[in-house]
């Protein structure tokens, strides 16, 4: 007879997150947050742009989570956290971890400004953009976090997305802060293992999230974990950290890279693509991939 | 201590005294030297205080607001472009109930880039919930730096602090530096009820639906009603430390008045020099320089107005497609209010152009020569 098998919890138990939230079904961003606060523990304070997680955590006066919140404007969320963290010192509480968290419009468009210039700055923030690939709160228009290819309600299946997606992290590279990471909701315990990592570390530390929104991307939501695996798996959503800029380790090594057809059939947003789209997409992946690997 | 020091140092030793904790502040002429000098006394220590050197003022008021928010006293300054930008942050400062303190140099708006004063950039921003200080000279706006936190801090509502470019920013006057350990007394420490803390976690400004949202504005205005008393009780209350007192308003000669002037910032101080040489030639003017335009005070607009037979209001402002702003809100207090004047409309001063006693004197001579306004807005000084 085989041994007992002992189940070992993977993830901090404690939840800071509470059932009773907005979310769609199937959202990745709600996974995302959960995760991210199982990792920082209750002595966090969240600085939430307009974007899902402004009416995810509820109306006033609920709040689904245990952390405290400023609801701030939408592009404002690191300078937000900014302020957040110098008025916290200055009354005494140098302990508490401050997160701007916003998703991609806040990040790759409106927010870039004042995020560019809190890590310029080297402000002791953690920024988590979870990216979700288009401005769903207002009902799915392009950002320029969206990527090639796909359609939004902004960019119809006739003139679809024409622009590869913003490179963010490379972006964020080139201010030199200390700690960078991608993460992906299908991989919490390299999320959780990143951000415990971030929490020590001071200085600006930025988060690229991998978010599917089954709402926006026209998938099922019951696929939004296996969406989020494949793109990991298939080098579209690599994961791996980048240290003061430069040091790029890559945390999930791919043997063997999975196509990317693959995740682009189960989403009706890249449901109008062709052969040959697939392919140029495919080809961009490679590109991207071999770029990663060589900066290692 | 009596030192000699520019408008935009008043400010700076303004927020020094009152210990502002956190300063997100980014450049921007006339205001530059507010900043420079907050920058020094950070680096020197002189002012335990976070300087945030942020890269844009649309970042230095939501600093501001969410240090705020954690229960930092907070300061900038700007003018003109960077006010303009801050606006939308400007709402999010009242509407959260956030006591900033912003000092503003009044410039014109471009285009044409224009560096000199006038005060389209604070009036445009009148109804955002702040409260507005115009100023006239350099100890009113250390003074009122000193005031604005505590009458704010009590309503927990934001105010500007306002002075003109050039006129008054960088013009260098003997100004009382005020003593510290008195200003302690006058002025104690920011401690707001609820703060943004994980000791007692909430989440400020969430979704609010139609079922609360009018109730918050209902609440921002009847506190905003509240400021008119408190401001004239923390005057008096200042007063009785040091010997200075800030009101509403700053009367000048107007008890006996046939023609009164209703101006404000530095124009309100040439006002009173008119007044002088006119009275010499025998004309009885007086002064009303109106110090505060957010809460308007009307009972004492209404009070000093309703006995003057003639008043000439004098605007550094337009509202486009209407006319002088001061004008509007004069013309609307007095509205019901029996036996109230002749009230006529002057726009002068736009864009830095000087405002001198002879300005007055011949608006003066206007409104002497006609028994009531004939038009909406008598322009003086403007090249047709």
């Amino acid at each position: 007879m085989k041994k007992d098998k002992k189940m070992t919890l993977t993830l901090p138990a404690e939840e800071l997150m509470s059932p009773g939230h907005l979310a769609c079904q199937g959202c990745g961003a709600t996974l995302a947050m959960r995760y991210m606060l199982k990792a920082l523990g209750q002595r966090t304070v969240l600085c939430i742009p307009a974007c899902c997680w402004a009416v995810i955590d509820g109306p006033y006066p609920y709040s689904c989570l245990d952390a405290p919140i400023y609801h701030c404007a939408f592009e404002t969320a690191a300078s937000t956290a900014t302020g957040v963290k110098a008025g916290l010192e200055m009354t005494g509480d140098t302990e508490t971890t401050v997160v701007a968290w916003a998703g991609d419009g806040g990040t790759f468009d409106i927010g870039i400004q004042a995020l560019s210039g809190a890590a310029e700055r080297n402000d002791d923030i953690i920024y988590v953009c979870y990216d979700n690939e288009a401005y769903m709160n207002t009902g799915i228009q392009r950002s320029s976090a969206t990527p090639y290819g796909a359609w939004t309600t902004t960019t119809p299946v006739k003139h679809f997305k024409d622009r590869p997606k913003k490179d963010i992290v490379a972006i964020m590279a080139a201010h030199r802060i200390p700690y960078i990471a991608t993460a992906s909701v299908s991989h919490p315990e390299d999320f959780v293992k990143k951000m415990k990592k971030a929490k020590a570390i001071k200085g600006t530390r930025f988060f690229h999230v991998f978010a599917p929104c089954p709402t926006g991307w026209k998938s099922r939501p019951d696929d939004s974990v296996k969406l989020a695996r494949l793109a990991v798996q298939n080098a579209y959503f690599p994961l791996f950290e980048i240290e003061d800029g430069e040091k790029v380790t890559i945390n999930l090594k791919l043997k063997e890279k999975k196509p990317v057809a693959d995740y682009i059939r189960l989403q009706g947003r890249f449901r109008h693509l062709s052969e040959a789209h697939i392919a140029a997409i495919q080809d961009e992946v490679d590109a991207r991939w071999a770029r990663l690997l060589k900066s290692c | 201590m009596k030192k000699v020091i520019m408008g935009n140092h008043a400010l700076s030793y303004g927020a020094m005294l009152s210990r502002a904790q956190v300063i997100p502040a980014y450049p921007i002429t006339p205001q530059t030297q507010v900043v420079e000098l907050l920058s020094e006394m950070c680096a020197s220590k002189t002012l335990d205080a976070k300087f945030i050197k942020v890269e844009s003022e649309h970042s230095a008021m939501a600093s501001c607001i969410s240090a705020s928010a954690a229960g930092a006293r907070t300061f900038t300054a700007t003018s003109a472009q960077g006010l303009a930008l801050m606006h939308e942050m400007l709402h999010w400062a009242s509407g959260g109930r956030h006591p900033v303190v912003l000092g503003n140099i009044n410039r014109a708006m471009a285009p044409g880039w224009s560096i000199w004063t006038d005060q389209n950039d604070s009036l445009s921003e009148r109804d955002t919930g702040w409260m507005q200080f115009y100023c006239s000279s350099n100890q009113e706006v250390l003074d009122s730096v000193i005031q604005a936190y505590k009458v704010g801090e009590a309503l927990m509502i934001p105010a500007m602090v306002i002075l003109d470019a050039f006129a008054l920013s960088h013009t260098y006057e003997v100004v009382e530096i005020p003593e510290q350990d008195k200003v302690d007394a006058f002025l104690p420490p920011f401690k707001p009820e609820i703060r943004l803390t994980p000791d007692d976690p909430h989440a400020f400004g969430g979704l609010t639906g139609p079922e609360h949202y009018f109730e918050l504005r209902y609440k921002l205005q009847k506190d905003m009603e509240k400021a008119p008393a408190l401001i004239e009780g923390t005057g008096l209350e200042f007063e009785r430390l040091f010997g200075r007192r800030l009101g509403l308003v700053d009367e000048y000669k107007c008890g006996d008045a046939d023609l009164l002037f209703v101006s404000s910032g530095t124009a309100g101080y040439t006002a009173n020099v008119a007044v002088d040489l006119l009275r010499d030639e025998g004309i009885k003017a007086g002064n009303l320089r109106m110090r505060v335009v957010r809460p308007f005070p009307f009972e004492t607009v209404r009070r000093i107005l309703g006995k003057a037979k003639k008043a000439a209001v004098v605007d550094r402002n337009i509202s486009y497609g209407h006319h002088g702003i001061f004008y509007q809100e004069v013309k609307s207090a007095l509205y019901g209010v029996k036996k109230a004047p002749p009230v006529f409309g002057y726009i002068t001063g736009l864009g830095g152009r000087d405002i001198t006693p002879d300005t007055f004197k011949e608006i003066a001579a206007h409104a002497l020569a006609k028994d009531g306004p004939d038009e909406e807005i008598v322009w003086i000084g403007v090249k047709r």
